[in-house]
């Protein structure tokens, strides 16, 4: 298994069993603009990865292919071996196990921590159903259980807006824990973070690995230098070099497009 | 539990005061009509109970408001278009209850439609002899409308602005056909001169006196129905929705399914409304259906306090009281006060009269 970045076209079906998720040969193009050029990425199950590019690499677009927000041209986006992710509405990726978080967290601002989690719980999404719904014991657990993990056991009666930066960013990701999503998509998790908060995050974030498959957007060095084992680097919608941080680092056309400025 | 007590306590003591207030008005309303002598001051004229019903009709009318824009951001400018058509469904009903007392005499036909030559009852009106036939119409018709007409819109993701227009557009647009004679409606003049209602004389002060109760009763019942919504985990998903719809629709929720079912409910209780407000006024036409009456119902609901659902029905009595009086007093000032009011309290009071009360707990 040495290349996770392969060819075009060579995409083995024996490879097939042991990956998260299988990203081949994506293109999309907005008005002539590729966005995504030809962009093959496999993710492993339980692997903490972290993609880095400059702006307008393809990095939110290809989170948006995943998450069902915008179809590819061509290309396929295969979810573990049996799940067609362009075959997907948004609502049925998450339900398949697929979290996003938002670059700019979006945590319900009128609601409690509670509450925010309460919504994010795995279970029936229907009007009907939502309805008459009554928090059981068992979810009222895990509840305490993510609280726990994110750190806002004493916010769990404050309402979202009065959260500060830091913090929404960990009850979003929380929300997504309520999932038990197989594969966490993170989209710039420490943008506008105090140094403290920055490594609560890395914390957070590594103590993830292993249970989850964990791809995060980043822009911050040093930020991914403290969580990643493994670093795709984008540019112009495709991967140009992966590896450890040290490795990519060295690279010399991730030098010219992106740490070279 | 800690997280269940403070969803179902903590909260609710301007409902349950409301309730009270409600019922003491269920109750008050046949004793000082009733029982109270015409010559004491305190008796309550048939005129003072027409103007109680109403009010209570225009708060219901709120609440159906207040339920889809204050809790799940969607604005509605066309809900005079619900309210109407279950008054129009009711006074199907009565007009067909008039029965050979018309001026024409004719024992089937509606004198509009001796007016206009017809022969025969067209289709869409049989069955409205009927009264349960025509209650399951008030409920039917506004339903059908919102479903037909939320279902497009809520599924091509029409949201904010442009929602409240083509809502406004989608009144307006009944407004035109309601006034057209072919219609079959009645046209220009819409229904009235109603004689009685399941054979109860509709000019007594004991029927109006029922009609008030059952009013009120309506309102309590979908008061609660629409607290049952909001306190429930469905109505945390729709403050959710008005608060940040994409990461709503991100959990998993269909966010259009939520907007649809309230949309119909909220459909349902403003024609149940309407229904109820035909019998007591005596009259329905096609100016219920103006864009500015749906306009209004919402200014009612600001004034009040949106996100409040007994705020919003508060406003709707307190406004129309205030109508009743300037058109009465000053009838040219009207207008402006609705305008000035409607301005004040969108700078100053952006919780409405409710928000001015000091918060303790959380209100439903």
């Amino acid at each position: 298994m040495s290349a996770y970045a392969i060819a075009p076209g060579t995409a083995e079906p024996v490879r097939k069993c042991d990956k998260r998720l299988y990203l081949e040969n994506l293109t999309v193009s907005f008005d002539g603009f590729k966005a995504l050029n030809d962009l093959s990425l496999y993710v492993d199950p339980g692997e903490l990865l972290c993609i880095i590019g400059p702006n307008g690499a393809g990095k939110t677009t290809m989170m948006d292919v995943i998450t069902g927000k915008t179809r590819p041209d061509s290309g396929t986006a295969w979810f573990g071996r049996g799940i067609d992710l362009l075959t997907l509405s948004e609502p049925e990726i998450v339900g398949a196990g697929i979290g996003r978080k938002f670059q700019k967290p979006t945590v319900f601002e009128q609601l409690t921590v509670f509450e925010n989690l309460e919504l994010a719980l795995a279970g029936s999404r229907s009007f009907l159903k939502t309805l008459r719904a009554r928090i059981t014991s068992a979810q009222r657990h895990k509840i305490d259980n993510i609280l726990e993990v994110i750190g806002l056991t004493q916010q769990r009666w404050a309402l979202g807006r009065t959260l500060a930066h830091g913090q929404k960013q960990w009850l979003e990701i929380g929300m997504l824990l309520m999932q038990n999503p197989e594969l966490l998509l993170v989209d710039e998790p420490v943008a506008g973070m105090t140094p403290h908060e920055i490594e609560r995050t890395a914390e957070l974030l590594l103590s993830l690995e292993g249970e989850h498959s964990v791809v995060v957007v980043e822009h911050d060095m040093a930020f991914v230098r403290s969580i990643a084992r493994r670093v795709v680097v984008l540019h112009e919608g495709h991967v140009i070099a992966e590896g450890d941080m040290d490795k990519v680092q060295k690279d010399p056309r991730v030098i010219e497009v992106y740490l070279g400025v | 539990m800690l997280g269940l007590w403070n969803w179902k306590t903590g909260a609710d003591r301007g409902g349950s005061r409301f309730l009270a207030v409600l019922t003491a008005v269920a109750l008050a309303v046949p004793v000082l009509n009733q029982v109270v002598p015409a010559s004491s001051a305190f008796h309550l004229s048939a005129y003072g109970i027409t103007l109680i019903g109403k009010y209570l009709c225009y708060g219901m009318l709120a609440l159906a408001i207040d339920l889809i824009w204050g809790y799940c951001g969607i604005l509605s400018l066309g809900h005079a278009a619900f309210f109407s058509l279950g008054g129009y469904a009711m006074g199907m009903y009565l007009m067909r209850q008039i029965g050979p007392r018309g001026v024409y005499g004719d024992p089937i036909l509606p004198d509009f439609m001796v007016f206009l030559n017809w022969k025969s009852l067209p289709w869409f009106w049989y069955g409205f002899n009927h009264f349960l036939f025509a209650l399951a119409m008030m409920v039917l018709v506004p339903a059908a409308l919102a479903l037909v007409f939320g279902w497009f819109a809520f599924r091509s993701r029409v949201t904010g602005v442009y929602f409240s227009i083509i809502t406004q557009a989608l009144t307006y647009a009944l407004m035109l056909a309601f006034f057209r004679n072919d219609m079959g409606f009645g046209g220009n003049n819409g229904f009235t001169d109603f004689k009685e209602i399941l054979g109860f004389d509709l000019d007594s002060d004991r029927t109006r006196v029922v009609l008030l109760v059952v009013t009120a009763a309506a309102l309590a019942a979908s008061y609660m129905a629409s607290r049952a919504i909001v306190e429930s985990r469905a109505g945390r998903v729709m403050r959710a929705i008005r608060d940040a719809e994409s990461r709503t629709r991100f959990l998993g929720y269909p966010v259009e399914s939520f907007k649809l079912w309230l949309f119909v409910f909220s459909g349902i209780v403003a024609g149940i409304a309407g229904a109820l407000y035909v019998p007591q006024v005596g009259i329905i036409n096609p100016s219920e259906f103006a864009p500015i009456n749906s306009i209004e119902a919402v200014i009612w609901v600001a004034v009040g306090g949106r996100g409040s659902l007994y705020g919003a029905i508060l406003g709707a009595v307190l406004v129309n009281y205030a109508k009743t009086y300037l058109t009465g007093a000053f009838p040219e000032v009207w207008l402006y006060a609705l305008g000035a009011l409607f301005v004040l309290v969108t700078l100053f009071l952006p919780r409405g009269i409710i928000g001015l009360l000091p918060a303790r707990g959380k209100d439903k």
